[in-house]
């Protein structure tokens, strides 16, 4: 498994990664697994003792994942990492980024060459509307600096 | 001309972020041919920036936000139509212009020469908020409460690469207008937004969600009747979470909002929105004046001065040219000022195809903008073109000009004022060619006198079930349906978009291709002799109800 960072925080490895619902038997559990269709606030228990939030897409056209870090850290204040894994493109990087997202796993294709997503990052100098990030407003319009 | 009149003028941070835009799009291009993109997966990208594969070619839909762009802009496209294309574009319902014989390989270059014009082909297509359209009238009619173009623009930006909601279950299209005559078919929207000053002056937002055509049409409901502005953006937002967290995802012909909004009802709509609302950080999504007033202050405004006899020249030259007069019966709408008027050009001409330009009609629609509507071109959701703000003392003159160059059809609202998609002929959905019925009807009532005593009639043609061509919101609608490979087109009666919105119901069996322009003379000729004086077709239907028209139509077959 190959990280990618995306934002500030480092990516951490955890040997025991469950599903939701395997998150109430295991107390030692620090890392949990999200399906697209699982709602981020069953997490709400458990956000104290979590360490990372593992958002599984299952297709890249499946925008779900957006929505479920967003909520994470818009709705859940959640303050650990976040990861991207599954069917994922370096084209979706900075929204990723910009919904909350930390690290991606790097897909085992042509889509997992860390050039591809590094210069993803740095595609757009800025963006027009404001996101989960501490992004520098441009003006007094809506418009902020999209910094890496 | 420095600054355009009508629409947002770019900055060099717009224009740097075109370029990015366009390498990335570039690079895309060449991951899809080197194969380290799939199709599958380059196909949601590309039609993000506007490119889809039809039947014969791929086909670029650019972005005309708003449906207002200036003349050095049309001017390029028609450049490009020359180049690129068969010397042609097909302006569309949702106010854009696509070019039906794109080159793959020449779509970077076109992107760059249109980003040269502060142009582009992003979010025209794709499973994401697409191109925001308005008021084809917005800042000029008289009948307007709040121009709607600065708002329209506050959601372009806004909309544009939304981290959140560019992986939607299915395309998002949005609507907004500012006058009490909806002009936007507020609810066939996604969302439909109307705009109206509140008690402040500040503006009030009432939204309608989850209308459409397609395969399901519905009409939209109202979510909330009066969203403050600080607050519309994180309105949107929340109707929007909402949708991508819940819409489906296990059928591209159920995953529209409007399918979600049927399935829980509108009340637990407004309920999920409300519940979003509450969780979020309101202050993040704010839309201060500050930003409002920043937008505004990069339209630029025109400046309206007439000689006090305009509209006396004008009365007397429609009183000594009876043609002239005609086509500004129909071809023309009241301006907010007195000295000025709004002149609609058809893109209809009799035997004509529905919204289609050649690069000489576009290169000279842009020079009579530049004579005399300081530079501004509106497209409509009716195929048609706007010039917005025209002397009335010069209006003669204007026609005088579009007649040279075969764009003084006098039909605007009439029944040759036809909507059709591009059916069969280009489109690989298609059961049915639609252009050419549209031809076949437009010579039909190609006498413009006739077209006028016949009175508001709307003709839509969609060639399949999707319905690109409103067919459900046509006074009188046609769906191609192919049955054991003959074209038939079904009749509906009774749609409308505008005030008061109604979905067509079905008149009776479709009919053969060649018996369907005598079905429809029939049924017209039956409305002329039944019609009480002023009444308009749809009057006539909703007081005599369908049966006499059923039967006109189908009394040969």
């Amino acid at each position: 498994m190959k990280l990618f960072e995306l934002g500030e925080r480092t990516a951490q490895v955890h040997d025991v990664l469950v599903t939701v619902a395997e998150l109430a038997e295991r107390d030692d559990a620090r890392a949990v697994l999200l399906e697209s269709a699982d709602d981020p606030a069953l997490l709400r228990p458990y956000l104290n003792r979590l360490d990372l939030v593992v958002l599984r897409f299952s297709i890249f056209r499946d925008g779900r994942g957006f929505t479920q870090a967003r909520e994470l850290r818009e709705y859940l204040r959640f303050s650990g990492e976040i990861r991207a894994e599954g069917h994922i493109l370096p084209d979706q990087a900075a929204f990723l980024r910009r919904c909350g997202v930390d690290s991606v796993v790097l897909p085992k294709n042509g889509n997992g060459d860390p050039g591809l997503w590094e210069k993803q990052l740095r595609q757009f100098p800025i963006a027009y509307q404001r996101s989960v990030l501490p992004e520098r407003a441009i003006g007094s319009g809506f418009r902020v600096e999209e910094a890496p | 001309m420095s600054v355009p009149v009508g629409h947002y003028q770019y900055d060099r941070i717009d224009r740097d972020f075109l370029q990015a835009r366009i390498a990335e799009f570039e690079g895309q291009v060449k991951r899809r041919l080197d194969g380290t993109l799939s199709e599958d997966e380059f196909k949601p990208l590309r039609l993000m920036n506007g490119l889809y594969l039809q039947l014969h070619a791929y086909m670029l839909r650019v972005a005309i936000p708003y449906g207002i762009l200036d003349s050095r802009q049309l001017r390029k496209l028609g450049e490009i139509a020359q180049h690129y294309d068969r010397d042609y574009g097909h302006f569309t319902t949702r106010q854009n212009i696509q070019f039906n014989w794109i080159r793959l390989e020449d779509t970077p270059d076109i992107l760059r020469e249109l980003a040269e014009v502060d142009m582009h082909a992003i979010q025209t297509s794709g499973n994401c908020i697409r191109n925001v359209t308005s008021d084809e009238y917005a800042g000029a009619a008289a009948d307007e409460l709040v121009d709607p173009r600065v708002h329209a623009e506050v959601l372009r930006q806004w909309s544009t690469l939304h981290p959140e909601f560019t992986f939607l279950p299915r395309k998002f299209k949005i609507a907004i207008s500012g006058s009490p005559n909806d002009r936007v078919a507020a609810r066939f929207h996604d969302i439909g937004i109307l705009a109206r000053p509140g008690d402040d002056g500040t503006p009030v937002f009432r939204i309608f969600v989850g209308g459409g055509l397609g395969r399901t049409p519905v009409i939209g409901e109202e979510l909330f009747d009066s969203v403050r502005e600080e607050h519309l953006l994180a309105t949107l937002e929340a109707i929007l979470r909402v949708y991508n967290a819940h819409g489906r995802r296990d059928n591209i012909y159920k995953a529209r909002i409007k399918i979600l909004v049927q399935a829980i009802g509108v009340e637990a709509y407004r309920e999920a929105v409300e519940a979003e609302l509450d969780q979020m950080e309101l202050d993040r999504y704010r839309l201060t004046p500050e930003a409002v007033a920043a937008i505004r202050a990069r339209f630029a405004i025109p400046l309206l001065e007439a000689p006090d006899d305009a509209d006396a020249v004008l009365t007397q030259q429609r009183r000594d040219d009876p043609l002239f007069d005609r086509w500004v019966r129909s071809n023309t709408h009241v301006h907010r000022d007195p000295g000025h008027i709004i002149a609609t050009i058809s893109l209809k001409p009799a035997g004509g195809i529905p919204g289609d330009a050649t690069s000489g009609q576009i290169g000279r629609l842009a020079d009579l903008a530049d004579a005399y509507s300081f530079g501004e071109i509106r497209i409509t959701h009716l195929q048609n073109v706007v010039l917005g703000h025209v002397r009335k003392d010069r209006l003669r003159d204007l026609w005088l000009g579009l007649s040279e160059v075969g764009l003084a059809e006098a039909n605007i609202g009439l029944i040759g004022d036809i909507v059709a998609c591009p059916g069969l002929d280009y489109c690989a959905l298609a059961n049915a060619r639609s252009i050419p019925i549209a031809q076949k009807l437009g010579a039909r009532f190609a006498d413009t006198a006739l077209q006028a005593e016949i009175g508001a009639l709307r003709i839509n043609i969609s060639g399949c079930i999707n319905a690109c061509g409103h067919h459900h919101a046509g006074h009188i609608g046609l769906l191609g349906v192919d049955k054991r490979g003959e074209e038939f087109f079904q009749l509906t009666v009774g749609g409308r978009a505008e005030n008061g919105a109604a979905l067509g119901t079905i008149l009776g069996a479709a009919l053969p291709e060649d018996e369907t322009v005598d079905a429809i003379a029939r049924l017209v000729d039956c409305y002329l002799g039944l019609r009480e004086s002023g009444e308009t077709f749809l009057e006539t239907l909703t007081r005599l109800g369908h049966e006499p028209f059923r039967e006109a139509a189908y009394e040969a077959v």
